[in-house]
């Protein structure tokens, strides 16, 4: 008898949820349109920092290279929930980015996507970047092509491998829910973006709604994913 | 501005090149001055590839030096180079070739790409990917790329090695051409047939030493080396 009411509550669950994405709920698509900016926003910092350093890394032999790539490739795996601890510190009253008054705010989230993801975009592209200048290095050094000219040559080369590692980048910014409830607070029409709600509204016991948003949140991460293989594939065909 | 010094002589001094205790070239002096094609003939691991290398001062002497034009700093400015497996850059025939000419610090311009292009027979192709042509072509392309450089010396590093006797002939005429052109051609192979049709004069090397050199007709008719009389008529020279 259970079991029946389960089942029947899940299809109720479910067809509640189609329902309210297919009537446009304006609620709920705040709260995708928030995820999205939040993400875009980190997934474009994550690049702007991330892809130089590095290419940095990859092409420029200092004191404390190695370290770094170690470090790098170890942030790759950061816990959302530390990062979220951090930087909710960090912005904290009594922290020292305190008086910016960012916390509880969609820039603090912005902030601690930007700082899970970064390590994960900066060690890909070094692997990249790395990779490509061992096959290049001969041709380059004997067209005597100056170090700018090199560095632009391989960021084009690597263009299709570089877009798929931002669109990593971005799906796992746009799944994670640990770093953005402790900084963001899940403020009802300030800081709720799809991940937070749904472990509110489940918990709630409001199912439509976190189920709805879930709907979306997978819908985004397989198109990001079949966008990323897509692009591999084309770049196979023409750019070989 | 393009540069208008001189590479040549090329002038190595008692050069030995070593790799950790191995020695790949031991006290070689060689000049090598303008004129036909200077092929550097040797079985594998005779110092041919290294020789080349420091032509073109991919690599230093670990003893001896080498003078470009008389002066041994900078090194050649106007030298090029072909890989026996030449890399293609991810992009097409035409931006592989673009790339080059502004490398060299000259104009990508189109008339000029589509000149280099239609050079090695391969203007139908220039907008195809450069690693989806076949190896032939992707030799070719190479050669066009060394062109983009307005090379004084060309530096080919076995560049038929891999290649079926068709786009063997293909490469081979172009060099043939660009030797007639003017620029000084020093190529390395192991093909007798090859250095044969191609070669001014030779230079024979074996264990990393110079062990011959001579004007082809004379090093094929009557070898002065033991050394080179054993490669001539096929044995194994170690």
């Amino acid at each position: 008898m259970n079991a029946v009411n389960a089942r029947d509550g899940c299809q109720l669950n479910a067809t509640d949820a189609v329902q309210l994405i297919w009537s446009g709920d304006a609620n709920l698509f705040a709260i995708v349109r928030l995820s999205l900016a939040v993400t875009l926003a980190a997934t474009v910092l994550a690049a702007v920092v991330g892809m130089p350093l590095g290419a940095f890394a990859a092409l420029v032999r200092f004191p404390g290279r190695e370290l770094l790539v170690v470090v790098l490739n170890a942030f790759m795996g950061l816990p959302p929930v530390v990062v979220g601890l951090v930087v909710f510190l960090m912005l904290s009253r009594a922290g020292p980015l305190g008086e910016l008054g960012l916390l509880f705010t969609p820039t603090a989230m912005v902030v601690a996507q930007t700082v899970l993801i970064t390590p994960i975009v900066a060690a890909l592209t070094r692997q990249v970047i790395e990779d490509l200048w061992a096959e290049y290095r001969e041709e380059f050094q004997a067209m005597q092509v100056g170090p700018l000219a090199r560095v632009r040559a391989l960021l084009w080369d690597a263009r299709f491998s570089l877009v798929t590692i931002l669109l990593a980048g971005f799906g796992r910014a746009a799944a994670e829910v640990g770093a953005v409830i402790i900084v963001g607070g899940n403020i009802d029409g300030f800081t709720r973006v799809m991940t937070t709600t749904i472990a509110l509204e489940t918990s709630k016991g409001n199912l439509a709604l976190a189920v709805g948003l879930g709907l979306i949140l997978i819908t985004l991460v397989v198109t990001v994913n079949a966008l990323a293989w897509s692009v591999r594939r084309w770049s196979e065909k023409h750019a070989a | 501005m393009r540069d208008t010094t001189s590479d040549l002589p090329i002038s190595l001094d008692t050069v030995t090149v070593r790799c950790g205790a191995v020695s790949i070239l031991h006290d070689v002096t060689l000049e090598i001055a303008g004129g036909p094609p200077t092929v550097l003939l040797g079985p594998n691991g005779s110092g041919k590839s290294t020789l080349i290398k420091l032509g073109m001062r991919l690599i230093s002497p670990s003893a001896g030096h080498i003078t470009f034009g008389g002066r041994s700093s900078p090194g050649p400015t106007r030298s090029a180079i072909v890989f026996q497996k030449p890399i293609m850059l991810r992009r097409t025939a035409a931006a592989n070739i673009a790339f080059a000419l502004s490398a060299a610090g000259r104009e990508p311009d189109a008339a000029t790409i589509s000149h280099l292009l239609s050079q090695v027979g391969l203007a139908a192709l220039a907008d195809r990917p450069a690693r989806r042509l076949s190896g032939g072509e992707q030799q070719r392309l190479a050669l066009a790329r060394a062109l983009a450089r307005a090379p004084e010396v060309l530096f080919l590093d076995e560049p038929t090695a891999s290649l079926d006797p068709a786009a063997t002939k293909g490469v081979e005429d172009i060099i043939a051409r660009t030797a007639c052109e003017g620029v000084k051609i020093v190529m390395a192979t192991h093909d007798l047939g090859q250095a044969k049709r191609l070669a001014g004069d030779v230079v024979f090397l074996a264990g990393g030493r110079v062990v011959e050199r001579g004007a082809s007709p004379q090093f094929f008719m009557s070898p002065s080396t033991d050394a080179a009389r054993r490669f001539l008529a096929g044995d194994l020279v170690l």
